[in-house]
């Protein structure tokens, strides 16, 4: 055969491996969860097998192929459309009575395919023992045995690929669905045109047709000269139904199931039934009656502790290193605009942002953890009943759960919800889920307001906000905008495993990867602009004339020091007296070494004045002096930079809002900042940067926290009331266009943006005139 | 008066006998395994009562009891 390359069709029940498999063969990066439905878009990858290139669609994990489910349909249509040579159906070797379930779906798809029997090693540890070669004759086609997770079969599963591809031959398994319903499918059969090109293969769109599949039903009603086909079709349905008693649909499946129990008789041998297996007992405790949410709710408080308390150590290295590069920067490069850009705009906005790489990296871990190991599903379990109580799906919480990683993936995992209205109220709420991007801003408030004691339990607080917040909000849509029934909540537990290290090494790259891609391009070029808008226009008029009082004020303090210090020594300047210079340079590195404790300056002052009474009351007035001086311009050049930067674009704009944003206690500055998050919410932390290194003297070297401390707008309060509203108002874009994309509709994409930003500006409302009315953190 | 399933008690077996009604529920149900003859054991209720975990055929599978109240045992 030629050396065209193979396109190869990945297909499996979700937990059966399919990921890792994937992972495998093409090293390509991907999320693996033992969640179902972690996999929804369809992912590919490509490798290179004996000179052969293989390309490898990896579909999403699915039990069936029937139109209720948008996972399902995605995964036929792609084995329809992207005509794959072959499909890879990947099986859990310690379930295959619920597994072969779909592999006889995809069978009857008339392609060829290989089946990948997954994790045999845990079957065997079950007591399972599987007769692969009599399997294999009554499918009638090949078997791989295979160990994802420790990579074993995988080269096995290329070459049988490579081998059907070659053969090309179409497989020739056909179930027997029994004389009625045979019957039935020879009469649909016989009403397609003959000579009509079909995309689907005969037998299986009337065996979908039976099943009164709507999808299929919809394509043959546009097909021509099949006027009466839907009727024929309706008349054997209603054949069928009378003789059986029950829909065609659900006899086809018993069909199915009867035929694989028949067949798993004969080829598993099992020690006895109901085995309680090692996930059984880890159950007893982890989803136990009692203790079951103590320790969910335990594991989520840890979470949050392990990436707050251990993530402040990596961030301050990262703090320290960008500031000594941007340190550098400033050094070695000319004074202008370019290097007010350079600093001010791009190192202070991505460093901003790259110092909480930890705490990213840190949050997932925990939830590859949770995905990983199995425990989300759990999560759901001991959660549906109150997830149920507000109108959602328990299957709900695990997307609103990634979402306090990135709203994006939490939404488009929602797709795992079958029923439309919850999906759609799943992804009016979701971005309540405090992503990790918002994490940022509350460190850095909390770091700058609030005690270290008390830090974890605040982050705890607004991350429970924002679950109860989502919560209200659920229920409300849903009694509001769909009133109707929730959907069905039948969901496989899967085995516990332990995580690989492979595998939550992929998922933390990925996402960090995900993070520093938007830091680069999203919010470098929000840095940009919010550094534009501040800087200009650059020709503001200021009330006074701050370069002629700065000159002004040196000039007086020099007649001063002339006066009182220079003319009773009899010098002119400082070198000419070595005596009093010495004494001047003692007193200046004094003050710099013992700013932390004034008791050891005032002892050291004292033994400098014994030694030379005169010359240290005069040294001491010259550099009182000097300091006062210092002192003196930098109040005027930071009165300077502020009038600036009130009178640049971002103040203009901010001076604009300000009045809405005035009763929740924010002034302009962070109305800009808000303004330019909604790019990506952690952007509010480098414009908050930006604006303050521009509009502070000196702040370059002041972390922004101790900057934001000392600004007399902010007080506890303030810190409460911003934190809050960053929490719920508008979705950053990446994930408005992802809710465009799943719901594709503008409108509720609009609906989205609208009523978190109202909510968070009544809740913002409420803490600080509640606060400001009860006096708390002022 | 025949069992339902979310009548068992944890521990408890029973055998499918069908499932009741005809939507969504019911082919959901279905392609899980829980057709007519299928053996069904369960496993526990979750702390707050509902949902329940039930086994059926090699895997464990969680359902609410309003769903559990569709299945009847024979």
């Amino acid at each position: 055969m030629g050396n065209h390359h193979v396109i190869v069709a990945l297909a499996g029940n979700p937990n059966s491996g399919k990921t890792t498999i994937f992972n495998n063969i093409t090293g390509s990066h991907q999320r693996v969860g033992n969640y179902p439905g972690v996999t929804v878009e369809r992912r590919e990858g490509v490798r290179r097998f004996k000179d052969r290139e293989l390309l490898f669609l990896d579909l999403p994990g699915t039990y069936s192929l029937t139109a209720h489910s948008q996972d399902e349909v995605v995964a036929r249509t792609a084995i329809i459309n992207e005509t794959p040579d072959l499909i890879v159906n990947v099986l859990d070797a310690s379930n295959l009575d619920r597994n072969m379930y779909l592999a006889l779906q995809l069978l009857e798809l008339e392609r060829p395919v290989i089946l990948a029997l997954n994790m045999v090693d845990m079957a065997e540890k079950r007591g399972l023992k599987l007769n692969v070669a009599l399997l294999s004759q009554k499918l009638g086609t090949p078997i791989v045995k295979m160990v994802g997770r420790h990579n074993r079969g995988t080269r096995q599963l290329l070459e049988t690929v490579i081998n059907v591809a070659d053969e090309q031959a179409c497989n020739e398994f056909r179930l027997d669905y029994g004389a009625e319903v045979e019957r039935a499918i020879a009469e649909i059969n016989s009403g397609f045109n003959a000579t009509a090109d079909l995309k689907y293969p005969r037998r299986w769109l009337a065996i979908k047709l039976l099943e009164n599949d709507e999808e299929i039903r919809a394509i043959v009603g546009q097909l021509p000269q099949t006027e009466n086909l839907l009727a024929v079709v309706d008349q054997a349905r209603d054949d069928l139904y009378t003789q059986f008693g029950e829909a065609p649909e659900f006899v086809i499946t018993e069909c199915r199931y009867r035929f694989i129990s028949a067949v798993c008789n004969e080829v598993i041998s099992s020690e006895g039934e109901w085995v309680q297996t090692a996930s059984d007992k880890i159950d007893r405790v982890l989803t136990n009656r009692l203790i079951g949410l103590p320790i969910f709710f335990g594991i989520m408080w840890l979470l949050f502790q392990i990436v707050f308390t251990i993530g402040q150590y990596p961030q301050g290295w990262i703090e320290q290193g960008v500031a000594i590069f941007s340190g550098l920067i400033s050094t070695y490069m000319p004074d202008g605009e370019l290097k007010s850009l350079v600093v001010d705009g791009i190192i202070g906005g991505v460093g901003g942002v790259l110092t909480f790489l930890p705490n990213i990296l840190l949050l997932f871990l925990g939830i590859a953890l949770l995905e990983d190991s199995g425990y989300m599903a759990r999560a759901a379990f001991v959660m549906d009943r109150i997830m149920k109580a507000v109108g959602l799906h328990g299957k709900a919480f695990i997307p609103l759960l990634v979402g306090f990683g990135c709203n994006v993936p939490a939404i488009m995992g929602t797709r795992t919800l079958e029923n439309p209205r919850d999906r759609l109220v799943t992804i009016l709420v979701a971005p309540m889920m405090s992503c990790s991007a918002r994490l940022p801003i509350y460190t850095l408030l909390i770091a700058a307001f609030f005690s270290p004691e008390l830090a974890g339990t605040i982050l705890f607080a607004i991350y429970l906000l924002g679950v109860v917040l989502a919560i209200v909000m659920a229920k409300l849509f849903r009694k509001v905008l769909f009133p109707g029934e929730t959907e069905t909540f039948v969901m496989e537990m899967p085995a516990y495993h332990m995580p690989t290290i492979r595998s939550i090494v992929i998922h933390m790259w990925e996402r960090s990867m995900l993070y520093l891609k938007k830091a680069g391009t999203l919010i470098l070029a929000a840095s940009i602009l919010v550094w534009f808008m501040v800087s200009y226009p650059s020709d503001v008029s200021y009330s006074r004339d701050y370069d002629q009082a700065k000159v002004q004020t040196e000039v007086n303090y020099s007649f001063l020091i002339n006066d009182e210090v220079f003319t009773p020594l009899h010098i002119r300047m400082v070198e000419e007296n070595v005596d009093f210079s010495k004494m001047v340079d003692k007193l200046k590195v004094l003050d710099e070494q013992g700013k932390n404790d004034p008791d050891e300056i005032q002892t050291k002052q004292g033994k400098l004045e014994q030694a030379n009474p005169e010359i240290y009351t005069f040294a001491s007035k010259y550099w009182a002096l000097e300091k006062k001086r210092d002192d003196d311009i930098e109040a005027l050049d930071k009165a300077q930079a502020s009038e600036k930067l009130a009178g640049s674009y971002a103040g203009q704009f901010g001076k604009i809002v300000e009045p809405v944003l005035k009763p929740l206690g924010f002034d302009w500055k962070i109305g800009v900042g808000l303004f330019a998050a909604v790019a990506a919410k952690e952007v509010l932390v480098s414009t908050l940067g930006t604006i303050y290194s521009v509009g502070g003297v000196g702040g370059d070297s002041a972390a922004l926290g101790e900057v934001l401390a000392a600004d007399p707008t902010f007080s506890p309060l303030v810190a409460c009331s911003l934190i809050v509203f960053t929490l719920l108002y508008s979705p950053c874009l990446a994930a408005l266009a992802v809710v465009r994309r799943e719901t594709n509709s503008w409108k509720w994409t609009i609906f989205t943006s609208v009523y978190s930003t109202i909510l968070a500006w009544v809740m913002a409302f409420l803490i600080f005139q509640i606060g400001t009315l009860l006096g708390i953190g002022l | 008066m025949a069992k339902m399933l979310n009548q068992l008690k944890p521990g408890d077996v029973g055998i499918v006998c069908r499932v009741i009604g005809n939507g969504a529920v019911k082919r959901r149900l279905l392609d899980m395994g829980l057709v007519a003859g299928t053996p069904v054991k369960v496993q526990k209720y979750a702390p707050l009562g509902d949902p329940m975990e039930i086994k059926v055929k090699n895997f464990n599978l969680s359902l609410r009891k309003a769903e559990a109240a569709l299945i009847e045992l024979s």
